[in-house]
């Protein structure tokens, strides 16, 4: 998509305007975004990378910009540069690769940098108990929010063995592993 | 519902989210739960080559077909569809914009039931989605849980503990659930409050679009809520504030058209009708036209006004009357003036049939 100001370049920054009871989607290019002070209103504007990577080159200095442009993924060669322009990350290495970037980028995204969600289902019975001990904070805290406080309590305590267990598990891994 | 074999038996039936039940279908048309995931050994679509995705291609359909969800799924492979074909299941909301392109190897995965369906080589390797009719967040999202589960039993997906399921754009990263409703407000836009509602439903967190219209206006009163961030909160905390907020969104359009009602039955009830004729005789009919009249109609439905047609129609009929539905039922590409004219013998037709209880599939 062509930016709806020059026609020339690659709209990379987008807006969602809501005037009159209409909304309407507004797709430019970083230049004409800065030109036309349309960076400054994005208030409520849905999250878009480069724009958010726009809002955040103003923080780095010139040659921070120099030095990270040219860290590159081990494995996929992706150029963090080339991530700016795409918002696209080239595989699943680049998480790592380019942490150090990313990290404010995700905080300003999610306002968090930490996964609370599910995890994957094969794997260790480690893997399991963590799923076990999410689902069961997931339901304390709904438990607190209705002031059922007999029920937190239990769970609290179920919570208190997983978590004990867990940790005993990691602990013998661990020995297990400086051993051999 | 018998599992369809192929395309033709595929486009011959009506996508559950249509269906017009489910709770507060009435306002609520359908909630959509999508996951995203990656193989953790193969780079993100845009960067693997042709040869890997055809790997992707070929294990993931494997995996998923040997899996309970997707035992009796029919793959269409993006390649081998016809670019009408591809148009329909966009219109569909079986497939997204950009696996529609079907320029590379991808395809789509839809499970016998229809409300679980799984992309695979969009932005992310796997787009397993969930679609069910009516307000039923719960449903949704317990239907993709169970299909995920099963899928990752044969599949090793890309994930950190830090960040969780690593995903081609950062801003689906960690749960990768995209969780939507899709929800009529025709008395918020006609009382003009629905600039207040969407600014509220934004500064909570959550995004917000209208789901017909091109760029500068929102048609059909029709809007797409969804969760915004996918990082730092579990999946069920993303569901239960979408949850929350709808059911506030549900109360609020429910008081403005008791107020509506109270104000101005009359006017409310003329504008109800004249839509309803304008869609039984029309002779020639621009697909926009349809959508902003089954708006009226359906506001008329929720109010219970005698004589209307189901709310199923309605629904049908947004899908039906679109470009790649209409091509596909006439048989051959059409002009856009001879769309007007055989989209405006479509909806009198189902119309008609709806009124004499005689439903047919397309
Ligand atoms: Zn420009
Ligand atoms: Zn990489």
């Amino acid at each position: 998509m062509l930016c709806q100001i020059c026609g020339k370049n690659p709209a990379t920054v987008h807006f969602t305007e809501i005037h009159d009871n209409k909304m309407s989607e507004i797709h430019v290019c970083e230049r004409c975004a800065e030109e036309k002070g349309m960076a400054a209103s994005a208030s409520q504007h849905k999250f878009e990378i480069a724009d958010l990577l726009a809002g955040m080159v103003d923080a780095m200095t010139r040659t921070d910009e120099e030095r990270v442009g040219h860290v590159q993924c081990p494995r996929c060669g992706l150029q963090y540069s080339s991530f700016k322009e795409t918002g696209r990350l080239g595989c699943s290495e680049c998480y790592t690769a380019f942490q150090f970037q990313l990290r404010p980028l995700l905080r300003r995204i999610h306002g968090d940098t930490k996964h609370r969600g599910k995890t994957p289902t094969h794997g260790s019975a480690g893997a399991e108990r963590s799923r076990q001990i999410q689902r069961l904070h997931d339901d304390l805290q709904r438990a607190v929010e209705r002031e059922d406080f007999e029920s937190a309590a239990s769970i609290r305590d179920q919570v208190r063995k997983l978590e004990a267990e867990l940790q005993a598990e990691r602990a013998a891994a661990h020995g297990a592993e400086h051993s051999s | 519902m018998s599992a369809p074999r192929d395309f033709a038996e595929l486009f011959s039936t009506t996508s559950p989210w249509l269906q017009g039940s489910g709770p507060n279908s009435e306002m609520v048309l359908s909630t959509r739960v999508r996951l995203a995931r990656n193989l953790s050994e193969v780079p993100f679509t845009h960067r693997a080559r042709e040869e890997q995705l055809y790997g992707v291609l070929a294990s993931v359909s494997a995996a998923a077909q040997s899996s309970p969800a997707f035992s009796d799924g029919l793959l269409l492979r993006m390649n081998e569809c016809t670019p009408i074909e591809r148009q329909v299941l966009v219109e569909r909301h079986l497939v997204s914009h950009e696996l529609g392109d079907g320029a590379r190897p991808r395809g789509i995965l839809i499970a016998g039931d229809q409300r679980l369906s799984l992309m695979i080589n969009e932005e992310d390797h796997l787009r397993l989605q969930s679609l069910t009719p009516g307000f039923q967040l719960a449903e949704a999202w317990s239907l993709a849980d169970q299909a995920d589960d099963q899928l990752n039993q044969s599949l090793e997906f890309a994930f950190s503990e830090e960040i969780g399921y690593l995903t081609s754009c950062p801003t689906n990263a960690g749960t990768g659930l995209r969780a939507s409703v899709l929800i009529h407000l025709p008395a918020l836009v006609l009382l003009e409050e629905i600039q207040r509602v969407l600014k509220s439903i934004m500064q909570v967190g959550l995004n917000v679009r209208g789901l017909y219209g091109e760029h500068s206006e929102v048609m059909g009163n029709l809007f797409q809520i969804s969760n915004q961030t996918t990082l730092g909160r579990s999946e069920r905390d993303s569901i239960d504030s979408l949850e929350r907020v709808t059911r506030q969104i549900i109360e609020t359009e429910e008081r403005a058209r008791e107020r509506m009602m109270r104000d101005a039955r009359v006017q409310i009830e003329d504008k109800v009708w004249r839509a309803y004729g304008t869609l039984r005789y029309c002779r020639s009919i621009h697909a926009r036209e349809v959508i902003n009249l089954c708006s009226a109609v359906r506001l008329g439905v929720a109010m219970e006004l005698p004589g209307l047609c189901p709310l199923r129609t309605l629904n049908e009929l947004l899908v039906l009357t679109q470009p790649a539905h209409l091509q596909r039922i006439h048989g051959s590409e059409l002009s856009p003036a001879d769309r007007n004219i055989v989209r405006a013998q479509l909806v009198r037709e189902r119309l008609a049939a709806a009124e004499h209880g005689t439903g047919t599939n397309p």
